[in-house]
């Protein structure tokens, strides 16, 4: 219940967070995309503040030997830059820069309006895909023994 | 078109780093939105947090909607084109692990390479795209 209670609240800080620094209107988003344009550097205010914030934060926990409401802190957390992870990210900014939409921003205006709600079943929708396409892998993997079926398995799945 | 807000965009990112450690200090887990929303649909019974983190999300677009309702703004494409936005936004978040907050915040916060490889990689592919976008597709219509 303690969880339950620490993770609304945590979404709604971060909720917050979006809505008063202007993340939630995807004009400002493109606005800073758009670099040919009327450039807005607003965004990168954002990501210094929030890093900023963080950095501190994870210094100060940093002797802490487990988080106050789980088990353990996760890891490990992988390190390798591989192709999936620059791929992937290319895909992401594509239909980023459509919108103005990333996924944060995206859930809190798809409680105030249609096109949250309509990128948010996009993103359902994406993410099933790429279960679907993972599972391709590994069951071809498994048939296969020159594919092996690790390889889907040790795809990171903790930085983010 | 949007203007320079510097104080309330550095205001807003500190109570997203804010949120982030909190996650971090409780729940031991990165704050990754693409991440908490793809743990959520696959396995929500497993870890509550995660539904109650979106849920939070949530909440606040509700509260926006009825007291200040500019703050959440509308895409400037077709409903068709924010629908392939989502897609295309769930897929690569998921196969590049990671968005705008598990990469561009937590893993910058963190000093992680792969992180700034990809947050370096989706600025990128946005920019283009956003200027495809704007002046090349949507200049034509």
């Amino acid at each position: 219940m303690k969880a339950v209670l620490a993770g609304f609240l945590s979404g709604a800080l971060f909720a917050a967070g979006l809505v008063i620094s202007g993340m939630t209107q995807p004009g400002k988003v493109t606005g800073f995309l758009d670099v040919t344009g009327a450039w807005d550097p607003s965004l990168a205010l954002v990501m210094v503040g929030a890093i900023g914030v963080h950095f501190i934060g994870r210094w100060l926990l940093a002797r802490r030997s487990a988080p106050a409401l789980a088990a353990a802190f996760e890891n490990p957390i992988p390190t390798r830059v591989d192709a999936p992870l620059v791929v992937g990210s290319a895909v992401f900014g594509i239909g980023w820069g459509i919108a103005g939409f990333c996924p944060g921003p995206a859930i809190v205006a798809a409680g105030a309006g249609v096109d949250g709600l309509l990128f948010v079943f996009g993103m359902g929708g994406g993410i099933a895909l790429h279960h679907f396409a993972r599972s391709l892998f590994a069951s071809r993997g498994a048939a296969d023994v020159s594919v092996r079926p690790l390889a889907v398995d040790a795809s990171p799945t903790t930085d983010g | 078109m949007s203007t320079f807000t510097p104080i309330s965009a550095l205001l807003g990112g500190a109570l997203i780093g804010a949120s982030a450690t909190a996650v971090w200090a409780l729940h031991g887990r990165i704050a990754g939105v693409s991440g908490i929303m793809d743990r959520a649909l696959g396995a929500p019974a497993r870890e509550p947090w995660r539904v109650a983190f979106l849920v939070g999300l949530v909440a606040v677009g509700l509260l926006v909607a009825v007291l200040s309702p500019g703050s959440v703004g509308h895409a400037a494409v077709s409903s068709s084109a924010v629908v392939l936005a989502g897609v295309l936004v769930g897929f690569g978040t998921r196969l590049g692990n990671g968005c705008t907050s598990g990469h561009g915040v937590c893993g910058l916060a963190r000093l992680s390479v792969r992180s700034l490889v990809a947050t370096t990689t989706f600025i990128a592919a946005g920019v283009v795209s956003t200027y495809v976008t704007l002046h090349g597709i949507g200049a034509v219509r």
